[in-house]
């Protein structure tokens, strides 16, 4: 089966999901398109297999989260948590992206065209995140591991407590959080950069992009650390 | 020549305790942290009696009458209801503070006598899974190793806001004993000081919450009960706003809650009694209207059949128990038993710089009995089997002490058990848990008089 259509309008949220869950991956669907969303909370939630889902219009909270080899696109914005713990495929936001994006996502690659909120890759586990606009403060606290290429600005304590996550920012960068710090690009930085891009398509000069990783000195406790952790 | 007289007057203010405590802040420049739970004498269960039956109640006969303890946890929406044998579950604890034969050990146990048991932070364990019947599984701050398809292979899934150790606080796992595995499923450095977030990554309050869980329901196709577990603090608004989320059973967990690393200032002086928790948390359901719609489980040093007898008398469905649970499988035991015999333990203990009944040096990771640590070698101290047959025992010996009570009180079912049946031996037990001082219908802040 090569195509399916569900308007939002006609057909419940909770049906869709269920056949997406249940029935799609026995039948061999391959793509399926979500009409008339309207800002829904959920929208193909804990896909777990290869398909192709659209989503036409806006989404609402966790659109494709807990996603498992899925590739979904949401061609208006997305609200809070998209994708958020996504194991593998790609969620791919045309618009803007509310708070949370990626959290604590494990694997895959979440692309947002516009800006993100705050806190986009927070608790972050794996996975790549290319943001085409800015995003918020917060944003990468706590990333564990995992890439982030944000090709516009960065908002207040950008990658506070940092463990392995690597962040990549084009912009500005307000301020950076507790352990962050920014490092000289190597070599398989900017080829990081580069391929991370093309496979969001975008377009940018990976020369262009800072290097912000942890600098590793709140990984033990100690008297000296003023509290910063 | 006779000595001058040693003045022994001790400060009530500055007393060794205390002085032990700034001597300690001032060389260190660090809080303490430790295991297990509140140290301090609080108000508990301890200060309840029951009233058993006389001329006024009719008595079931201890030994042969039927007295059911069958326990069914989320039946407001899930398509999936838990059915317990029993209403003692095992509360949630990570691999990670435990060792992986401890996890299955419960897990055994908790499946032989027809209850459930939870992970923890960090994660599902293929061994719990597999030896647990019902395995509830907590999404928490940290979202240590969570993913969708251990969502998909647990029975219930529990939302963790807070510990009755901590509320508010996240949880830690000293570099000790973030060992290569214990790493790996939590996607962390070894053996750095690992930091559990306080708050959920990708919500922040309780209409943030009600979608959360509806993505829980979405993605598990509304089969699986949801759980929302709060430390206890402001028992009656936090129950409330987890009904109005959605929780098809929330747990209140009481100050007297274990822990197998927190700052002591945490444990001590943050929360509530477990005994004012159920109070306010069954008052908040009865405010609503949902009294046996969302089911209550409290926790929080809940550690004998009399225990369970009350919680479920002031109004909870079950219980979570996590330090009786280890103490059962032989924390704070002088001995361990491998290779077909005890072995003292007690230099293991002194290395530590405690003894058998006093330890609480669960952050270590050098559990001198081989429960909270992720040692090679210690581990092997309890294995699987062993521990979950002691855990049998002591759950069989709670469900045991829980129906010849309630046959006591002339219940033919421990869940019809109420708060009618308990008075209080001190006024600030009558005034928490709303029942009377014993011998007088003088209930502190409810009645006006004696």
């Amino acid at each position: 089966m090569d195509g399916l259509n569900f308007d939002l309008t006609e057909i419940p949220l909770r049906t869709v999901n269920d056949f997406l869950h249940k029935e799609a991956p026995g039948q061999g669907v391959k793509k399926v398109t979500i009409a008339n969303p309207d800002g829904a909370h959920n929208i193909a939630v804990g896909l777990d297999f290869a398909v192709e889902v659209e989503v036409i219009g806006h989404a609402g909270y966790y659109a494709g989260g807990m996603n498992k080899a899925a590739s979904i696109t949401v061609t208006g914005s997305a609200g809070t948590g998209v994708a958020e713990n996504m194991m593998s495929g790609r969620v791919h936001v045309k618009g803007f992206a509310s708070n949370g994006a990626g959290a604590s996502m494990h694997g895959g690659l979440l692309v947002i065209d516009g800006d993100a909120g705050l806190r986009c890759g927070i608790s972050l586990k794996g996975g790549d995140i290319v943001v085409g606009g800015s995003v918020g403060s917060f944003s990468a606290f706590m990333a564990q591991a995992g890439r982030m290429v944000i090709c516009g600005d960065a908002g207040d304590a950008l990658g506070d407590s940092l463990y392995e996550a690597v962040l990549y920012v084009k912009g500005k960068i307000k301020s950076l959080g507790a352990d962050a710090q920014i490092e000289p690009m190597g070599e398989a930085d900017l080829k990081t950069v580069k391929d991370l891009l093309a496979a969001a398509g975008m377009n940018h000069d990976p020369k262009d992009f800072k290097r912000v990783a942890s600098a590793r000195s709140l990984y033990h406790w100690n008297a000296d650390a003023n509290q910063e952790y | 020549m006779s000595e001058k007289p040693i003045q022994r007057e001790e400060s009530f203010g500055y007393d060794r305790k205390t002085i032990d405590y700034i001597r300690n802040a001032a060389a260190h420049g660090l809080y303490e942290i430790r295991g297990m739970g509140a140290k301090r004498q609080l108000p508990s269960f301890d200060d309840l009696v029951f009233l058993g039956a006389s001329l006024s109640r009719y008595a079931l006969e201890g030994y042969r009458e039927k007295c059911s303890t069958k326990t069914i946890l989320g039946t407001r929406f899930a398509k999936k209801p838990i059915e317990l044998d029993i209403p003692i579950t095992i509360a949630g604890m990570s691999f990670g503070s435990l060792s992986a034969n401890v996890k299955e050990a419960l897990g055994r146990a908790a499946t032989e006598v027809g209850t459930s048991t939870t992970t923890g932070d960090g994660g599902m364990t293929p061994e719990e899974r597999q030896s647990s019947k019902t395995l509830v599984y907590q999404c928490l701050p940290s979202r240590y190793g969570f993913n969708p398809d251990d969502v998909r292979r647990a029975d219930a899934i529990e939302v963790v806001i807070g510990q009755g150790a901590k509320p508010g606080g996240g949880g830690m796992l000293l570099g000790q004993k973030v060992s290569a595995r214990v790493a790996g499923m939590r996607t962390l450095p070894e053996g750095i000081d690992q930091r559990s977030a306080c708050r959920h990554p990708d919500w922040t309050g309780p209409d943030d919450l009600a979608i959360k869980i509806q993505e829980l329901r979405e993605m598990t196709d509304w089969e699986k009960p949801i759980y929302v577990k709060v430390g206890a603090t402001r028992v009656f608004n936090d129950v409330k706003l987890a009904v109005h989320s959605g929780a098809d059973v929330v747990v209140v967990d009481g100050m007297q809650g274990g822990t197998a690393a927190t700052q002591t200032c945490f444990i001590e002086h943050i929360g509530i009694p477990t005994l004012a928790a159920v109070r306010q948390a069954v008052h908040a359901l009865e405010d609503l209207d949902m009294k046996g719609k969302v089911q209550l489980i409290v926790s929080g040093g809940i550690r004998t059949g009399p225990d369970v007898a009350k919680a479920l008398a002031m109004g909870a469905d079950a219980v979570a128990i996590g330090q009786g649970v280890l103490i059962a499988l032989g924390c704070n035991h002088h001995s361990y038993f491998q290779d077909g015999e005890h072995r003292i333990a007690s230099a293991d203990y002194s290395a530590l710089g405690t003894a058998p009944g006093f330890c609480h040096h669960c952050h270590t990771g050098k559990c001198p009995v081989g429960i909270t640590t992720q040692d090679a070698m210690l581990e092997q101290r309890l294995t699987p089997e062993v521990g979950a047959r002691h855990l049998k025992n002591y759950l069989k010996t709670l469900n045991m002490e829980l129906t010849t009570i309630a046959r006591a009180c002339g219940k033919q079912n421990v869940h019809h058990l109420e708060r009618e049946d308990l008075v209080a031996l001190t006024i600030e037990a009558a005034a928490m848990a709303h029942v009377p001082l014993a011998g007088t219908s003088w209930i502190p802040g409810v009645t006006g008089g004696m």
